[in-house]
């Protein structure tokens, strides 16, 4: 187990320095997901106002462009320098490289709603401040669920042709049931009148299909790694 | 079976409110149901090709996904047509019709995947599958925040004689095609690996 550990904090650590060196998924994500946002504003906001209980989808649909993005680039990078295979052929636990590679991702993705909620916040007068924990709770199981699908579909990816697009291929549908509990959570939360039992339903539903997530792809990581 | 159906149809009683329009639903149900099966027998051949390396299984994973996809089809194009006369609605975002297109997006995407993929896809798309038959019951109970429209199977049993017999042959005709079709393409696929197989042998000889 501390083996394990040991091993998932050893990939942590090194996608953290790899992007510390240049920023690059970091930076042109953050980038991409307030142009997205920026782009529903001038959809939706009429008049100077924004349209009605708008401001939970927005946050949750950049937040599902902005990770198939940070993915996508994540796994190029390896794919370009040949690591994954280097990564690969260590040995090591697979599952430890996906925990490794999952936890990974989730540290990218937490950088970029910190500025994406503000945002929201700003740009369509959601009430972010009423129940932070609330919020950040959702936010943080909704982002365990869509990376634990999304790592394992990337990781899979690398070696298929046309990868950029089959990638979000795959991981919408199967990300519907995160995406709909995610916005429907944060909707009862920024609506005028907040529904916190809903709110709270959906942070329970998604951390259960966080674990039934992670638990299957631990478990499939190994055999599609294989070759 | 199937050209016969036609008359068997036209001989059970209209329904009371319905009339004409209801019929459909005996060729609605049966691949609504054909459709959810094939789906399963996607999911878990792909677990066994997954897990237990069997190249067979494989071979059933893409013949079931091609019959969820065509039974899907049939599904999501004579639901609308029912739907318009009965609720007055070509689409309803119910529960049940959502976690449908849904399911049916999945094993679309999964026979692109198989298609486009190139080598190795066998594998990618057989962890897919899995996913997406593990994911059934979340799309199920999320789409669940929406009320639902759509009638309890629990009508099935209760249905007269004089309407339960048209649908119960309808259901068995399209099983024995589904069959028939599945058993067909997984054929296809084996003779396929088998020329494939040959092919590399003859050129390493």
């Amino acid at each position: 187990m501390r083996q394990f550990l040991r091993v998932a904090w050893l990939v942590v650590q090194k996608d953290l320095r790899v992007e510390s060196r240049s920023f690059e998924v970091v930076s042109t994500t953050l980038f991409f997901s307030v142009t997205v946002v920026l782009i529903f504003a001038f959809g939706l906001v009429r008049e100077g106002r924004p349209a009605d209980d708008v401001a939970a989808a927005i946050l949750w649909i950049a937040l599902a462009f902005s990770g198939t993005l940070a993915l996508g680039r994540t796994f190029e990078r390896e794919r370009q320098a040949e690591t994954l295979r280097a990564l690969l052929m260590a040995p090591a636990d697979r599952p430890a490289l996906y925990v490794g590679k999952l936890a990974g991702m989730l540290v990218l993705l937490v950088l970029i709603e910190a500025v994406l909620v503000p945002l929201i916040g700003l740009l369509f007068q959601a009430p972010i401040l009423r129940y932070p924990w609330s919020l950040a709770g959702l936010l943080l199981a909704g982002t365990v669920g869509f990376s634990a699908v999304g790592t394992l579909f990337a990781a899979m990816l690398v070696r298929a042709r046309s990868r950029d697009v089959l990638l979000p291929i795959l991981l919408y549908p199967m990300t519907v049931p995160v995406m709909i509990m995610g916005v429907r959570g944060t909707a009862a939360l920024f609506q005028a009148t907040p529904d916190e039992p809903l709110a709270r339903f959906c942070l329970a539903f998604l951390v259960f299909i966080d674990v039934v997530f992670v638990t299957l792809a631990l478990w499939t990581f190994e055999p599609v790694m294989t070759d | 079976m199937l050209a016969v159906a036609p008359w068997i149809i036209d001989g059970a009683p209209y329904e009371s409110t319905m009339g004409l329009v209801q019929k459909i639903f005996y060729f609605h149900m049966p691949s609504a149901w054909l459709f959810l099966i094939a789906a399963l027998v996607a999911g878990v051949a792909s677990a066994r090709f997954l897990f237990g390396r069997a190249p067979s299984a494989d071979y059933w994973a893409v013949a079931a996904a091609e019959m969820a996809v065509v039974f899907g089809i049939i599904t999501l194009v004579t639901g609308p047509l029912w739907a318009r006369k009965a609720w007055g609605l070509w689409w309803v975002w119910d529960a049940r019709l959502t976690s449908s297109l849904i399911l049916w997006l999945i094993f679309v995407a999964y026979l692109l995947l198989r298609r486009f993929g190139g080598p190795g896809s066998d594998k990618l798309g057989a962890g897919m599958a899995l996913f997406g038959l593990v994911n059934v019951p979340f799309i199920f109970v999320s789409v669940n925040v929406w009320r639902t429209l759509h009638p309890q199977t629990s009508v099935v049993p209760t249905l007269p004689v004089e309407m339960g017999a048209p649908l119960w042959f309808c259901l068995t005709a399209f099983l024995l095609l589904f069959l028939a079709l599945m058993s067909m393409r997984a054929g296809l696929a084996r003779q396929r690996a088998r020329i494939e197989a040959l092919y590399l042998s003859e050129d390493e000889a």
